[in-house]
């Protein structure tokens, strides 16, 4: 499965830097989100549009992570040549995510 | 306890009016609260100043005075607006302007200024993000305004202002200013500074809080985005709020759509930084609290950090870039070849940019290449450049333009463009150091 199955995403921007939440439907899977989603395993993800650090800071109270991601906007939004100059839509590659299946997900 | 109810009439520049129309007439109001500078839009808006002494603020300014005016008059709705951007003045006047031509004479309407602080940073050694400093900018430095925060509009709304019109102020410093004039909250109650500027926040980018920038069909589904109502928060003395809309609209507001808000362009959760407060949203609870309802608390806030941060405008140079579509069989091979012309006609020309960039949109564009992707039926080819100058920039478009006679077959749909970068960078200075102050204006 991947993170869409679980969760979902909002992405924003600060200069040259994405963050981008992911939020559980269900805040009972948010421990399998936090065993799942590391920053190292987000880091991977985004290997070759992200160029610098990933670090991940923990909700649980609403069953959310947000990760920043440095790096990841082109030299920052406003004068960056990317079609996507606010990175937007890195949020719907953060739900490409592949994550364990663990069955104890009732359908 | 008291209550006050507050609501967000747009989200940025170009947001709909509407639904703030909506709000006004049917929101149970108090206040009003327009944000609509962007990190670019004021450097724009400093540019269009010195092009006119009287423009420099929000061009939909007088469309959203007219629309909401009459009813906020009538119901004695107060509005804080950051559509002064980099006049406020003019803007204020301009209020007064649409408020006489509506009949509505006394309307009092204070501008906030003091957030330029071009002049006393020019030359300065303060130290960008990005390295360097605003000195080595040279005249490239288009705009320099800070980031204030509540307390110029709780004090016009003390005054008695009916519309506050400010520049640069932290955003959701427009919806903590008339939460801590309406309940007195002191400047160093940081528990409640930062429950206001919750507040703020959930409501500052309105719509995407009520199913706005939310819809994925199939999966999270939200009913009439055309009619899509903005956001209101009923806030109580302690802080704590719901986040609603007005019955009927479109949209909806659920606690998905809340925590997606309240995360949006945050950081470290538990030091989101403000001119007033470092909020902490790390123990914020989410509940729904009926259709459309969801109560919000937990919210905090420790001690703001003294120093204010400087938004920076400076000229970038000139984007050039062109585009052309191919489509049917063949369709990516003959986008690639056409880019490969382009970069090969760029060089033997002597073209001179600081960055380029060669992508076919619908393959590459946004998320780079993927191995083993089928082949689209159609493509966009897309070149583009930053350049030192206009005529320079214009000379990849150029490029593009030439292959629909002398690239590959069947390509169509040319379009380029030539556009100024201004960049943002910022810095941080001593919040003592803008000079803050009130000009009264009246209708």
């Amino acid at each position: 499965m991947i993170l869409r199955d679980l969760a979902h995403a909002r992405a924003g921007d600060k200069g040259d830097i994405s963050c981008i939440s992911v939020i559980a439907y269900d805040p009972a899977e948010y421990p399998r989100l936090e065993r799942e989603v590391t920053a190292e395993r987000v880091a991977a993800h985004f290997a070759g549009i992200v160029r610098g650090e990933v670090r991940r800071y923990a909700l649980p109270g609403i069953g959310a992570l947000n990760f920043v991601l440095e790096g990841a906007l082109g030299g920052g939004v406003t004068r960056s040549l990317a079609l996507d100059a606010h990175g937007k839509c890195l949020a719907s590659r953060m739900l490409e995510l592949e994550v364990q299946a663990d069955g104890s997900k009732a359908e | 306890m008291k209550k006050v109810r507050i609501g967000a009439g747009s989200g940025f520049s170009g947001d709909r009016i509407e639904p703030a129309v909506e709000l006004a007439e049917r929101g149970g109001l108090r206040y009003l609260v327009f944000e609509c500078l962007a990190e670019r839009t004021i450097a724009l808006a400093q540019l269009a100043r010195r092009r006119d002494p009287e423009a420099g603020y929000d061009t939909l300014l007088a469309a959203r005075m007219r629309a909401v005016l009459p009813a906020c008059r009538r119901q004695g709705i107060r509005i804080v607006t950051n559509m002064g951007a980099a006049n406020p003045l003019a803007a204020a006047r301009r209020v007064a302007e649409v408020a006489r031509g509506l009949g509505l004479s006394g309307l009092r309407i204070a501008a906030v200024t003091g957030d330029d602080v071009t002049d006393s940073l020019r030359g300065t050694d303060a130290a960008l993000d990005e390295g360097g400093t605003v000195a080595a900018l040279g005249n490239r430095l288009v705009s320099a305004n800070a980031y204030i925060g509540a307390q110029p509009i709780m004090e016009a709304l003390a005054a008695g202002a009916e519309v506050v019109v400010t520049g640069r102020v932290a955003d959701p410093a427009l919806f903590l200013g008339p939460l801590m004039h309406e309940f007195g909250w002191a400047a160093d109650d940081w528990t409640r500074l930062g429950r206001g500027t919750v507040v703020g926040h959930l409501l500052e980018c309105a719509g995407q809080v009520t199913g706005g920038y939310f819809a994925d069909p199939g999966l999270k589904e939200v009913p009439d985005l055309a009619r899509l109502g903005f956001p209101l928060a009923e806030v109580s003395e302690d802080g704590m709020a719901t986040i609603t809309k007005v019955p009927g609209s479109g949209g909806r507001v659920t606690a998905a759509t809340v925590k997606e808000q309240l995360l949006y362009e945050v950081h470290d959760p538990a030091r989101y930084l403000q001119p007033d407060v470092v909020a902490d949203f790390s123990g914020v609870r989410i509940e729904p609290a009926g259709e459309d309802a969801v109560r919000v608390s937990g919210g905090d806030g420790t001690a703001r950090t003294g120093t204010l941060k400087v938004s920076v405008g400076c000229h970038e140079g000139w984007f050039g870039e062109g585009g052309i579509s191919y489509a049917g069989p063949g369709a990516a091979a003959r986008g690639r070849l056409a880019l490969e012309i382009v970069r090969e006609r760029l060089r033997l020309i002597g073209h001179e940019a600081e960055e380029l960039r060669f992508e076919l949109i619908g393959v590459d564009s946004i998320l780079g290449p993927a191995a083993g992707a089928p082949e689209p039926r159609e493509v966009r080819v897309r070149v583009i450049g930053r350049c030192a100058s206009p005529e320079e920039a214009e000379r990849i478009g150029h490029e593009v333009d030439s292959l629909y006679l002398n690239g590959p077959a069947s390509g169509g749909g040319v379009v380029k463009s030539v556009r100024e970068v201004i960049g943002i960078r910022s810095c941080l200075i001593p919040e003592a150091e803008p000079r803050i102050g009130l000009t009264w204006v009246e209708a």
